[in-house]
């Protein structure tokens, strides 16, 4: 049985066709890699799946509820949780308040939520900063920010868009760490990632987007030999 | 009518496409147009059309002065700093006019031009007609200006995208400070056709200044043609609310007008996506 | 503990008088600080609400005969039952057109009301002189203590209820809406039920004061009750202070009312607008140099609302 699965989905903003036909599935505990050039519709799949864009056709279930159209929050109720490519911290509230927002979720005491925000903050190792203010956090720390509040909402399926896209290259390492450990919890995710040396060492299953379409669904071993992959993406950017 | 509450939106719309501000104190700059020209006809005895040039260019200068010493300070704040900054000036403003004037109302008598025409079944003032055509003719200029002249497409190009123009090598800081002078002196035109038949008041600018925020919404922020339709619309509306309904609730058409076109389309009757 | 000795040692009705001002203006600015503040919806028709407040009571008191108390809780049902009816559809706008779908409501309601025949028009009610003093009609000719401590009651209500929700998940979810709604949304926070709470519980104190309005003054017509101007002023006075903080707008109240009634008293009359003024200064200089309002002074902050 698939956690997520999302059949024939297709989006378009005026002219442009971010996602069409789109098809795939999510195990309970897989990680799935997802890949496009820039403008793929890789976001806009994202945004499809967590209900902040409605498709113009198919269907999306998770864990065997139909959610196509459902409102972002109750997505979420269900296990979903996702981090945005461009960072939407609360900028004026602290770390740990942050993540207290997720945190409520589950609980509406706030010595609770308070005590598994900072579990949250300290997995993703921002323990020390949970008193700072999210506008004064390094991009690297805001994404783990984000991170930990999506955490803090206990999902099943993870949604990150653009882990690394960013930061600098020496938190690339940590970062890959944390969604590593994640994943060995038993979380389900489902990866954006621009750098490609990346997604191939977390990746178990790679779907690879040209001008929103499926190009190639395997595994990636099988996506660096893919042709089609190859010309549209890997050609041009399969460089460090 | 609508011609009027078209440039009068004009510049707000200009502002609001620059730089995603709604000015609060629009209103006020069109209260001190009419006292500008009222001020020079009681003094200098030159008509509300003769001292247009000069309401203009005060005001634009008024504008000017604004943007950089208030609104560039706010630019990057949040938005409550942004709204309640012109939200003060206008306070201000109007408070001054009260202090310095005194809230009697005031007209200019014998204006070059009276009486009234026969057009088709209906009567208009001359002076009415005259605002009209003038209203029309600076927004004509104002929309040649945006889309012919060089200064006018680097205004644009900056309304577009920020930082895409100023990597080009426009230097947003003059423009927005521009489009502040050129939006005030928008209404310093308006406001000279309007002191022709209408009451000055320190709060005269109010309804207007509502009708400019309606007709601003109505084209989409930020598109300036648009607004022309939007004025239009919103003078028809109250022109045909004033007939039909009481004096109070013409206005309240118009907001209508305003509530039922965001929420059906957010994005302004002519807004594009 | 000072503040209800305050008519023992002050018997002179001015000083109470401003007092009952600064306390009404504090409650009024607290409640739009909850829905501007703190939930980041900065609405400008606040006037609504407290229109319907003076509007009900006054009428369910001429009109059937209902004491002005029950009445007040007439005015908070209706308040917030229309706040729910016109939030719904209105909460979906962001930004400017928000910000003035509020005053076009507003103006649209003080335009009906005005032209409402059966409830008095444009020419409002007066409410019939009561004597002796009684409780239960909210009437005290002979002493302005009573409204004193009422409005104090008032204020002191506004101020619970938001230090309440400060400490609660609810204060939470209005801040986070107040930085990002699309990433509260995906936390899985129901973002437009959130807003309408926050804007039912604005609504509500609102109406109270409304109501408080009409038994002080025993006179209201649309123009005093109903005005964008009044709907303005709350919100300069919770900006003066500064939003989104607890004691911030009873700060700004405490600022601005006794400069309003000094200079009123002193110049007499309301021709010369020194008052008006010095505050339209006061609040460019404010949003420019302290967004955080006066408590930004003391170093406090919660970061005024970067809604969008
Ligand atoms: N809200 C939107 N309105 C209009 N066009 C959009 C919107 N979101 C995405 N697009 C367009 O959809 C296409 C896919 O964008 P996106 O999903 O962000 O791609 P990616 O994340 O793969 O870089 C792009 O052409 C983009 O311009
Ligand atoms: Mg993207």
């Amino acid at each position: 049985m698939s956690l997520l699965s999302v059949t024939g989905i297709t989006k378009t903003f005026g002219g442009v066709m971010a996602n069409r036909e789109i098809s795939f599935d999510v195990k309970p505990g897989e990680l799935v890699g997802v890949i496009g050039p820039n403008g793929a519709g890789k976001s806009t799949l994202f945004d499809l799946i967590t209900g902040f864009q409605r498709p113009d056709a198919g269907r999306v279930t998770f864990d065997g509820h139909d959610v196509t159209g459902w409102r972002p929050d109750r997505i979420s109720h269900l296990g979903v949780g996702r981090t945005f490519q461009k960072l939407k911290p609360f900028a004026g509230m602290t770390a740990l308040e942050n993540v207290m927002v997720g945190a409520f979720q589950k609980t509406s005491d706030v010595a609770e939520a308070r005590a598994a925000a900072m579990t949250a903050l300290e997995q993703v190792g921002l323990g020390e900063r949970a008193e700072a203010h999210a506008r004064g956090l390094s991009t690297g720390q805001r994404k783990r920010l984000e991170l930990a509040r999506a955490l803090a909402t206990r999902p099943r399926l993870l949604l990150l868009d653009e882990v690394t896209g960013g930061v600098d290259q020496a938190t690339v390492p940590g970062l890959i760490r944390l969604v590593r450990e994640l994943h060995a919890t038993g979380l389900a995710l489902i990866v954006i990632e621009h750098n490609m040396r990346v997604i191939m060492e977390i990746s178990e299953r790679v779907v690879a987007l040209q001008l929103g379409q499926v190009i190639a669904d395997a595994s990636p071993a099988e996506i660096v030999r893919d042709r089609r992959v190859i010309d549209a993406y890997l050609g041009e950017t399969w460089r460090e | 009518m609508g011609f009027v509450y078209a440039l009068i939106a004009a510049g707000l719309s200009l502002i609001f496409g620059l730089m995603e501000i709604v000015n609060f104190a629009h209103g006020e700059f069109l209260m001190v147009a009419m006292y500008v020209a009222f001020f020079a006809w009681a003094l200098l005895k030159l008509d509300p059309l003769v001292s247009l040039p000069l309401a203009a260019l005060l005001l634009g200068t008024l504008g000017f002065t604004v943007y950089h010493g208030i609104i560039r300070r706010v630019l990057d704040g949040p938005m409550l700093a942004q709204i309640f900054a012109t939200f003060g000036l206008a306070v201000l403003l109007r408070s001054a006019a009260q202090f310095l004037f005194g809230v009697d109302f005031r007209t200019v008598s014998q204006p070059l031009l009276a009486g009234r025409v026969a057009l088709g079944p209906v009567f208009i003032g001359v002076p009415q007609l005259a605002a009209s055509v003038a209203a029309l003719a600076a927004f004509v200029g104002l929309f040649l200006f945006l889309s012919r002249s060089e200064t006018g497409l680097a205004l644009q190009a900056t309304a577009q995208d920020r930082h895409a123009a100023a990597l080009m090598g426009i230097d947003t800081q003059r423009m927005f400070a521009l489009g502040w002078a050129i939006g005030s002196a928008c209404v310093g035109v308006a406001g000279g056709l309007l002191a022709m038949f209408f009451y000055i008041f320190p709060d005269v600018g109010t309804p207007f200044a509502l009708l400019a925020y309606v007709t601003v919404a109505l084209g989409g922020f930020g598109n300036v043609p648009a607004t022309l339709a939007g004025g239009v619309l919103v003078g028809l509306v109250e022109a045909f609310g004033g007939l039909y309904l009481t004096p109070a609730l013409k206005y309240s058409a118009v907001f209508a007008l305003y509530l039922g076109v965001v929420l059906w389309r957010p994005q302004g009757l002519f807004g594009r996506f | 503990m000072g503040a209800l000795a305050f008519p023992a040692v002050f018997t002179l009705p001015f000083p109470r008088h401003v007092m009952i001002m600064i306390f009404l203006y504090g409650a009024l600015a607290t409640a739009w600080n909850i829905i501007a503040g703190y939930c980041g919806q900065i609405a400008l028709g606040q006037a609504v609400f407290f229109g319907i407040g003076a509007y009900t009571s006054s009428l369910l008191y001429t009109r059937v005969g209902l004491t002005p108390w029950a009445g007040m809780i007439g005015g908070v049902i209706l308040a917030v039952l229309v706040s729910q009816v016109v939030g719904y559809p209105v909460f979906r706008l962001r930004g400017h057109y928000f910000a003035i779908a509020t005053i076009a409501v507003g103006e649209i309601v003080q335009a009906l009301i005005i032209n409402w025949d059966a409830i008095g028009g444009g020419r409002g009610v007066f409410l019939p002189i009561k004597r002796p003093d009684s409780f239960l009609n909210f009437q005290f000719h002979t002493s302005k203590a009573y409204y004193y401590y009422i409005a104090l009651g008032l204020l002191l209500l506004a101020l619970g209820i938001t230090r309440w929700i400060e400490g609660s998940r609810r204060g939470y979810y209005f801040r986070a809406i107040r930085e990002d709604q699309d990433a509260a949304a995906a936390l899985g926070v129901n973002v437009a039920r959130e807003k309408l709470r926050a804007l039912a519980i604005s609504a509500g104190l609102t109406a109270m004061g409304g109501s408080f309005w009409a038994q002080y003054l025993l006179f209201i017509d649309p123009e005093s009750v109903f005005p964008l101007s009044l709907s303005i002023l709350i919100c300069l006075v919770a900006v003066l202070g500064g939003v989104g903080t607890l004691w911030g707008p009873l700060l700004g109240a405490a600022v601005l009312v006794p400069l309003q009634e000094g200079t009123r008293v002193m110049l007499g009359g309301t021709g010369k607008a020194i008052d008006l003024l010095i505050y339209g200064a006061l609040i460019i200089v404010i949003s420019v140099a302290q967004p955080g309002g006066l408590m930004g002074l003391f170093g406090v902050s919660r970061g005024a609302g970067s809604a969008r």
